[in-house]
């Protein structure tokens, strides 16, 4: 099976240059690969660097060296050395991240902060706010809220809303940061859910989830991000 | 958006860009590629740089060194230094846009607002009157100025409403690539926002390229697809906009991002 992400080997350092150039080794020998319709589990105690992997994957956080592979409209690109440029149209087309917090847009309205990824890939406006007010159905948010800037939403309607816009589109690969980290049992059901139906449609996912239960649920494989300590 | 980003040719092109007056370099070796819909941040504090390469882009100032050029509409790419000054102005008034910080030196504060935005038709050739001001309040629907006051002079008009009324006298031609000189700068911050807001749609909807020149970060963060850090003339840092602001890697960078109050 070709793999959708291929990191390999994979290095990051912080160097503070504000705290008289500490270096701070994050992660080093980064290696793993994911294949499509599979969900990967990063796991190891906070501070082991798993979201410094997942934004890695998603060329957030450049690496000092080290290849990340992603496999990009049937091409595989390396984002560690992609031009900007390029790093956006695989965002757009191919990576899909769901962070913890939804940045929010001040006065745009909820069920088009969850259309925009369709809109912005040529979908008309109507018929992605279809498919957002669908999603935000599921996910239950009511739909008197739906005209409403997120901004003023409670923790949990945040995160659903950013969950909603995370799942709406058909791209290849998600990166998942605890998407159910301030979830009711009800909700977390949803996305455990809408996980199972990304894993049919043939998504490659890279989840970091802190809950026991949601880990089993949803792993197909776990990877110890303990194994890429780097040296101190 | 999706065709404006996989264009692969550059609208702008800056090439070895430099400035000094006499012995003081304003501007030191600045080199970049610009593509048609992509939003470019230039940031750094005072004196860095950033206004006197804006202007260098915008064919306002001639650099000491280097070229900058840029493909027009018929698709041939020329080099601006070599433009004779009535087709630079042609650009200025059709392909480009320029928001400046202070309304007043982009807008006519004695005419109505639907001149305002008129004007710039008119300069290119339109003459019905009618649909020229039809145009016009369409345009200050865009911009979220009340039709009411079309007849009114922008030096009756908020700070905030001069500035939407700039953007719109800027945008009616249609213009490929906008400049824009700290556009929030004089602005409280609610009314920023909504100014913030309304800009990042438009350059979506409009496929605009922008270039727009900020100390403000969190402007740099919401509106760019990329930024350039500036100091003492030199861009020091270049990336991704949530790269450099998230991963920042020379010290000044950090110095910045490590300045700026949590939300």
């Amino acid at each position: 099976m070709t793999a959708m992400i291929e990191i390999a080997d994979a290095k990051k350092t912080f160097t503070m240059h504000l705290q008289g150039g500490i270096e701070l080794p994050v992660v080093s020998g980064v290696t793993f690969n994911v294949n499509p319709g599979e969900c990967v589990v990063l796991s190891g105690p906070s501070g082991a660097g798993k979201s410094s992997i997942l934004k890695m994957i998603f060329g957030n956080y450049r690496c000092d060296s080290g290849r990340i592979g992603i496999r990009h409209r049937g091409a595989v690109v390396d984002l560690a050395t992609a031009e900007p440029r390029q790093v956006l149209n695989i965002r757009r087309s191919t990576i899909g991240y769901v962070s913890q917090f939804l940045r929010a847009v001040p006065r745009v309205a909820t069920i088009d902060v969850v259309a925009e990824p369709l809109i912005v890939n040529g979908m008309a406006r109507a018929d992605a706010q279809v498919r957002a007010g669908e999603l935000l159905h599921r996910l239950n948010i009511p739909e008197r809220l739906w005209q409403l800037p997120p901004a003023t939403f409670s923790g949990g309607e945040q995160q659903r809303v950013n969950i909603a816009r995370g799942f709406i589109s058909d791209l290849p690969i998600l990166l998942l940061d605890e998407p159910t980290a301030s979830l009711d049992a009800a909700n977390r059901a949803v996305v455990v859910e809408l996980i199972a139906e990304k894993k049919r449609q043939g998504v490659a996912m890279v989840a970091i989830v802190h809950d026991d239960e949601i880990r089993h649920l949803i792993a197909d494989r776990i990877v110890d991000v303990t194994s890429f300590a780097a040296a101190a | 958006m999706a065709d404006a980003l996989e264009n692969d040719q550059p609208l702008l092109v800056a090439n070895a860009l430099s400035k000094s007056y006499g012995r003081i370099a304003a501007c030191r070796d600045v080199s970049f590629a610009l593509y048609p819909g992509e939003v470019l941040a230039i940031v750094g504090e005072s004196g860095s740089g950033k206004s006197t390469l804006l202007q260098m882009l915008s064919g306002q100032l001639a650099p000491s060194a280097g070229h900058v050029s840029y493909r027009m509409r018929d698709g041939i790419t020329r080099d601006l230094a070599t433009l004779g000054e009535a087709e630079r102005r042609f650009l200025f008034r059709t392909d480009w846009g320029f928001v400046h910080q202070d309304p007043a030196q982009g807008l006519r504060m004695a005419v109505s607002a639907g001149a305002n935005v008129g004007e710039r038709l008119m300069a290119v050739g339109w003459n019905h009157y009618g649909r020229i001001r039809d145009t016009a309040s369409d345009w200050l629907t865009r911009v979220e100025i009340d039709i009411a006051r079309i007849d009114d002079a922008p030096r009756t008009y908020s700070g905030g409403m001069r500035q939407r009324l700039q953007i719109a006298r800027n945008l009616v031609s249609e213009p490929r690539l906008v400049f824009m000189d700290e556009p929030t700068g004089g602005l409280d911050v609610s009314v920023q926002a909504r100014l913030l807001d309304l800009v990042r749609s438009l350059v979506a909807e409009l496929h605009l390229a922008v270039i727009i020149v900020t100390h403000d970060l969190a402007v740099a963060r919401l509106l760019s697809h990329r930024v350039m850090v500036m100091k003492g003339g030199r861009v020091i840092e270049t990336g991704l906009t949530d790269q450099v602001l998230d991963d920042p890697r020379e010290p000044y960078t950090q110095l910045l991002v490590s300045s700026i109050l949590p939300p």
